[in-house]
């Protein structure tokens, strides 16, 4: 499939701070690309740049065949963008939202009025149309947020960590959406921090933390970099220090690494069995008492603990 | 420019969804109009304008039937409350007391004024030439324009009447004289009995108590108290309309409708100029609102509709010039509110909402004029004496030159603080 968009070093500073530093990568048409990293990693700087709300510092980004930097409003006409928080008018019902920003992408008369309709059936809202957003509940209004970036069926659609805040059933019928818009033959790109949500959503993932791409590819070609390993995950107690068990582990035959995330204590090794009794003898001769273990199958969190040596949530 | 259209009638709509904004906007005034009106005895009948005891003196070198009709009106009953005449024989010291700020006007009624109006004898034999009409003159004090302008057309009135009733009495006696009913000898005497009989007429009433000139149809239109503290109130309070508009400004970027709004194809301009349409557009609908309920419920006179509509165009241009302007000073919404709602008081005062300026110092008069309020006021004030929008030009030419400066300052400052792009 063709390329829809073609990041090229695309970088922004802010005086001294970089808040993206060069990342270049391709979406293909068809396909849901995910931004994944942690907050203040640059993720809604790049969308930001790519929808040209942002200007560049330098490098470009072709969308549809259009320059982020020399043709601005083209490449508007050919995205559509859900922004993390909600842009609405509280005040406006459901229909009156759809039909202004409707208006502000172009479209009038009739073909305003069905779009809005079949828009409105699209995020489940058609009985509530005429309701003001304000009483609106949350989930609601994450709907008629997503429902404005679609009104012009945009060939690239941009969402931006839209499930933050939101209760999980919301949550639940926002990704369905995202996967039933993808199989009408959209393509999207989507941020998270929410790995489960990558790893549901993604053709492929683009791995970022401070401002760089340090990682992309499928879910697969991802784990692999990890290798076939497993990763266990000791809690302890506050008043005990992780550093020493990470000394103590990393002296084990089997252990591949061991870090500290959160004030627990990560063991990436081939094979969990193998080294578990080893792990609890070194951490009852140094007395600190473990209070649970998790066995955990290679993911993107590993991908990203293994590349970066901290946990998504940090 | 349609899409400027549509964020316009967006934020129309918006506005007139907001109750608190509602409150204030149209209660607010109506309600503060109806208790003003009520204290100065507008609905008793006993009214009180804050305009009273204007100070005017009055110099009759006529001292014939229509220079004394003339100094009778200001000694009338109906005008008391209004006017305090004083009356001197010498010209140049009324004039002084103009000067002096002592009185708001001087009217000289020149000797052989009542003779130029009602022509002797000689004046209506064949060949004789037409009588030139002796102006009265009207010294008015720059500094009062209200209390001289009313002043003026108490006079611009009278002289009125009397020219209709001269006409209308020179046609009958010509009519007369060529039927041969009357000699040229009889004429003068008969000119002089229609003059009396102009000045005892029943209608006269309204003569005496009428400050404003005829309108189209003949008859008088009384000067009415809510025709000053309505418009007072409406301006103060579309300065409040005003600074609601410009704070929406700020609040669509921390809502994140303004960075929506810039992903979608429409430029900068379309955007910040839909928004001024908007604030625009409230602020006209707000007043003409409130003049039509007025007119409705106190059965109000605003005066010459053209004249209505085309000042209060203009006042909304200029108050939204300051809208912008407190928004491109400003960093919040918040600080838009605070802002907006200490101008709306202060022009409120200085512009004349609640004292007529006449009755302030010259510093604050001078003050006044870089207030909406004050410019928009002085124009309605004449359009509630009467005239129309020929006598318009200068408050309509000040409004909008004011509004026209303040949005060129604000775009300056809107391009300074990038508010749309980063």
């Amino acid at each position: 499939m063709p390329n829809i968009l073609e990041v090229q070093n695309l970088a922004k500073n802010y005086g001294d701070f970089q808040a993206v530093k060069g990342v270049s990568f391709n979406i293909e048409e068809g396909e849901i690309f995910s931004l994944l990293g942690p907050n203040g990693a640059g993720k809604t700087t790049t969308i930001s740049m790519l929808s040209t709300l942002y200007i560049p510092t330098s490098g470009d980004a072709i969308i549809a065949g259009y320059s982020i930097t020399r043709n601005p409003m083209d490449v508007r006409n050919a995205i559509g963008v859900v922004p993390q928080d909600l842009a609405l008018y509280e005040d406006l019902t459901a229909k009156e939202n759809l039909i202004f920003w409707g208006q502000m992408y172009g479209l009038s008369g009739k073909s305003l009025a069905n779009r809005v309709d079949e828009v409105l059936e699209q995020i489940g809202l058609t009985d509530k149309a005429k309701d003001r957003v304000k009483t609106y509940s949350g989930g609601m209004k994450r709907r008629v947020n997503i429902g404005v970036g679609l009104l012009h069926k945009p060939k690239l659609l941009f969402m931006d960590e839209p499930t933050v805040g939101i209760d999980p059933q919301s949550r639940r019928a926002i990704l369905d959406t995202v996967k039933e818009l993808n199989q009408q033959g959209m393509t999207l790109l989507y941020t998270t921090h929410y790995m489960e949500e990558a790893e549901e959503l993604s053709n492929r993932v683009g791995i970022i933390d401070h401002g760089q791409l340090i990682a992309i590819g499928t879910q697969k070609e991802l784990t692999k970099q990890v290798g076939e390993t497993e990763t266990l995950m000791l809690h302890i107690s506050e008043n005990d220090d992780p550093e020493t068990l990470v000394t103590a582990f990393k002296g084990i035959k089997d252990v591949l690494e061991a870090n500290v995330v959160n004030h627990e204590v990560s063991v990436i090794t081939h094979s969990a069995k193998d080294v578990l009794a080893q792990v609890v003898t070194k951490a009852n001769e140094r007395g600190i008492k473990i209070h649970s273990i998790d066995i955990r199958e290679p993911n993107l969190e590993a991908v990203f603990l293994h590349l970066t040596g901290r946990a998504l949530r940090d | 420019m349609l899409k400027t259209f549509l964020i316009g009638i967006k934020d129309l709509r918006i506005a007139f969804r907001d109750r608190a904004a509602l409150i204030l906007m149209l209660a607010a005034p109506f309600v503060l109009t109806l208790g003003l009106g009520m204290v100065t005895g507008r609905f008793s009948g006993n009214s009180n304008n804050g305009l009273a005891d204007i100070p005017v003196v009055i110099v009759n070198l006529d001292n014939k039937e229509l220079g004394n009709a003339l100094a009778d009106v200001f000694r009338s009953e109906e005008l008391a409350e209004l006017v305090e005449p004083t009356f001197s024989a010498d010209p140049e010291a009324a004039r002084l007391l103009v000067d002096e700020d002592k009185s708001a006007a001087a009217i000289i009624i020149p000797a052989g004024f009542t003779q130029s109006i009602i022509p002797s004898q000689n004046a209506f034999a064949p060949g004789s030439p037409e009588p030139a009409v002796i102006p009265v003159e009207i010294y008015a004090n720059p500094s009062r324009p209200t209390s001289s302008g009313i002043i003026k057309s108490i006079v611009d009135e009278f002289i009125s009447r009397v020219e209709e009733g001269s006409l209308s009495g020179q046609t009958s006696i010509l009519q007369l004289m060529l039927s041969g009913r009357i000699t040229p000898q009889q004429a003068e005497a008969a000119g002089t009995a229609m003059g009396q009989r102009l000045q005892d007429a029943p209608n006269n009433d309204t003569l005496a108590i009428t400050l404003n000139s005829s309108t189209a149809d003949g008859k008088a239109v009384q000067f009415d108290v809510l025709a000053y503290l309505a418009p007072g109130m409406a301006l103060m309070f579309l300065m409040y309309t005003v600074s609601y508009g410009g704070r929406s400004i700020l609040a669509e970027k921390t809502q994140g409708t303004l960075p929506r709004l810039l992903v979608t194809p429409t430029n900068s301009a379309q955007i910040l100029g839909g928004k001024v349409f908007g604030i625009f557009l409230t602020g006209t609908a707000q007043m003409l609102i409130l003049i039509g309920a007025s007119s409705l419920l106190f059965q109000l006179k605003w005066g010459d509709a053209l004249g209505v509509i085309a000042l209060v165009l203009a006042a909304v241009f200029g108050a939204t010039g300051w809208g912008m302007f407190i928004t491109a000073l400003a960093r919040t919404p918040a600080q838009v509110a605070s802002v907006g709602s200490a101008i709306m008081l202060i022009f409120g005062i200085m512009g004349g909402s609640f004292i007529s300026l006449d009755q302030l110092p010259p510093v604050v008069q001078n003050f006044a004029k870089i207030t909406p309020n004050s410019w928009a006021l002085d124009g309605f004030t004449t359009l509630g004496l009467g005239g129309t929008l020929a006598d318009l030009s200068t408050p309509i030419t000040a409004l909008l030159s004011m509004g026209m400066i303040l949005f060129l300052i604000s775009v300056v400052l809107f391009g300074k603080k990038n508010l749309v792009q980063k």
